[in-house]
């Protein structure tokens, strides 16, 4: 169980091996990965965050994911700093001995970081900054873990 | 009168013109902060122009506009967050 805050890219393959090396009990293992995604114009994303709170926030999620669910593993990435479009900005991870473990607990992990990990995003275009709003779907999505 | 730390993240930030400060306050709770702030200054007023857009932390636990500030030592303003 880890969590990482990091301005660094990461590499994906090379943290599902290291989850799992010499973890012979664990049969499933999930991960999700973020780019920054450009619908049109966009420069770069500024990603903000609160040092302290973030990796406290992070590992309270995390925490409760492994309460929830039987997990082997489990692994949070998430970056800040300045990122440009196709960059990677964070990763969940979730090894368990079945599926469906690893499955639900991803999607949980991942339904809690968007609103409840401290952190904001800036983009920049040819139209100067703009910040992007949270949406009503994001916090939708908490519900059904109520 | 009590002195706390009151930092401030993306557009609150830029608003208030900084990311942290030291507040003497005989504030009771985050809404009393507030008040004193946006009485204090346009800029915070403007910045807290909105209350339903702005979150709110205390000592880097998410908390809300009621919560008492005795013993305190920092609050937190910031939009609603967007991670992942």
């Amino acid at each position: 169980m880890a969590v990482r805050v990091q301005r660094e890219d990461f590499d994906c393959g090379a943290e599902i091996a290291a989850l799992t090396a010499g973890r012979t009990e664990i049969g499933a293992v999930v991960t999700f990965s973020g780019l920054v995604r450009d619908s049109g114009g966009l420069a770069s994303l500024e990603l903000e965050h609160y040092p302290g709170m973030t990796e406290k926030a992070l590992a309270a999620i995390e925490a409760e994911a492994v309460s929830r669910w039987e997990l082997q593993a489990s692994l949070v990435i998430h970056r800040y700093g300045r990122l440009a479009p196709g960059d990677r900005i964070m990763m969940v991870a979730t090894a368990s001995r079945h599926r469906q473990a690893a499955f639900e607990a991803a999607e949980f992990l991942m339904d809690y970081l968007k609103s409840r990990a401290p952190f904001w995003k800036k983009e920049s275009g040819p139209d100067g900054g703009r910040w992007v709003d949270a949406t009503e779907s994001d916090e939708a999505a908490l519900a059904r873990w109520k | 009168m009590s002195e706390l730390r009151v930092r401030y993240f993306a557009w609150l930030r830029e608003r208030v013109g900084e990311s942290s400060e030291t507040v003497e306050t005989g504030a009771e709770t985050v809404r009393g902060l507030v008040d004193e702030l946006s009485a204090r200054e346009e800029r915070y007023a403007l910045a807290f122009a909105d209350l339903s857009a702005v979150r709110v932390a205390v000592d880097e636990e998410l908390a809300d506009l009621s919560a008492p500030l005795a013993g305190v030592r920092e609050v937190a303003f910031f939009p609603p967050m967007t991670g992942g």
